[in-house]
């Protein structure tokens, strides 16, 4: 071969390559296009899908049930009840779990719902706060982000959200683990595809606290991060982290526009 | 206190065959499993619900161990005459609930 026709060849080598590295960086931060985006409730059975859908057979009604009366309830030092201040919550906390994380300005980061709850119980009610995954906290939550079910998930425009969101975002995208797994590479790359007997969902926080039939139980996002994460043999970090938050945070902007389910029922 | 929900429908012809759904929020601790320091967690189910309309049992369950979590019991009987139709759940540990609800039949 001449040296001539070597260098004549060399470019279209070259932008093979680039085509490649190209479609490769597209694949693998790859995110799910917003009219391909779909709730983990599409994937269940047509069972599973009625106990969701209908009030007196959905468990996860039974914490909403304790989370209203303990809105009503007085707590704390200050003898004052969540409906003291905040009134009615069908029309008070309408939309508010849409919205969450929200940044506290206070404290400098952002917050989520149950987070939210411990700081008023602290702040208004001067009461301890209820640990996490108590039957309380998820039953408050439960009541109040009932209140914005079928309403879109808004994430706040607030700009000193963006750093943690993006930092939320790099965690989603990082692999970690002793199986060497990002989060991003079962739930953006290949949802919709069987893991044993299971459908991957694209992992929208959508229906949280959800009732899922595996722990009999209600549970929170935090709870539901946890399971992935050991799933993937990676650190698990304790309860309230800010890694939680973060990457609910780009969660919640992930799912933006879907509507919210909560108490959603899983297997 | 056990939280229930029960579903009765409000208005029903004579004769009709209606569905009754019931759901109680309850741990049905199966007694089988062991705790961090390896004692046994104690047995705490609810072992019988009955269903009364108006008065006259038209309905029994008896609960066991392998049954999950907030039971969820759904049947059928048919709509004689308006009254009310009552729910009772008993188990471990002197556990009782009850629940109740109203039915027109036309």
């Amino acid at each position: 071969m001449s040296a001539r026709a070597f260098r004549y060849r060399r470019p279209a080598l070259a932008a093979i390559i680039a085509a490649i590295f190209t479609a490769t960086a597209f694949s693998a931060s790859g995110e799910i296009p917003l009219d391909q985006r779909r709730s983990a409730y599409a994937d269940m059975s047509r069972d599973n899908k009625a106990m969701q859908d209908d009030d007196t057979s959905n468990p996860g009604m039974l914490w909403v049930l304790d989370g209203e009366a303990l809105w009503g309830a007085k707590a704390g030092k200050a003898k004052r009840a969540c409906a003291d201040c905040h009134g009615d919550a069908r029309a008070s906390m309408k939309g508010v779990a849409a919205r969450y994380p929200a940044f506290d300005a206070t404290l400098g980061r952002p917050v989520n719902l149950e987070q939210r709850i411990n700081l008023c119980r602290a702040q208004r009610q001067q009461a301890s706060p209820l640990p996490y995954e108590s039957k309380d906290i998820l039953a408050l939550t439960a009541f109040i982000a009932l209140q914005s079910r079928g309403q879109p998930i808004a994430p706040p425009d607030d700009k000193r959200l963006t750093p943690f969101r993006d930092a939320g975002r790099t965690q989603y995208s990082q692999r970690q683990g002793q199986l060497n797994l990002s989060c991003q590479q079962c739930h953006d790359d290949n949802w919709g595809k069987n893991l044993a007997g299971n459908t991957v969902p694209q992992g929208h926080p959508s229906g949280y606290p959800i009732y899922r039939l595996e722990w009999q139980t209600l549970g929170s996002l935090q709870r539901r991060l946890r399971n992935c994460l050991i799933g993937m043999r990676a650190e698990i970090y304790p309860f309230g982290a800010a890694e939680y938050v973060n990457m609910e945070l780009y969660l919640m902007w992930r799912a933006r526009g879907m509507k919210i389910e909560t108490p959603a029922v899983r297997p | 206190m056990a939280r229930t929900l029960v579903n009765v429908p409000k208005k029903a012809k004579r004769g009709e065959v209606i569905t009754i759904k019931t759901l109680i929020s309850h741990i049905m601790e199966t007694g089988f499993r062991h705790n961090s320091l390896g004692a046994r967690i104690p047995r705490d189910i609810i072992d019988s619900f009955v269903c009364t309309y108006n008065g006259e049992e038209v309905f029994r369950a008896a609960l066991h161990p392998a049954i999950a979590a907030n039971p969820f019991i759904t049947f059928h009987t048919v709509a004689t005459e308006s009254g009310t139709i009552a729910f009772k759940w008993t188990g471990d540990n002197g556990f009782s609930a009850a629940a109740s609800a109203k039915i027109t039949v036309e």
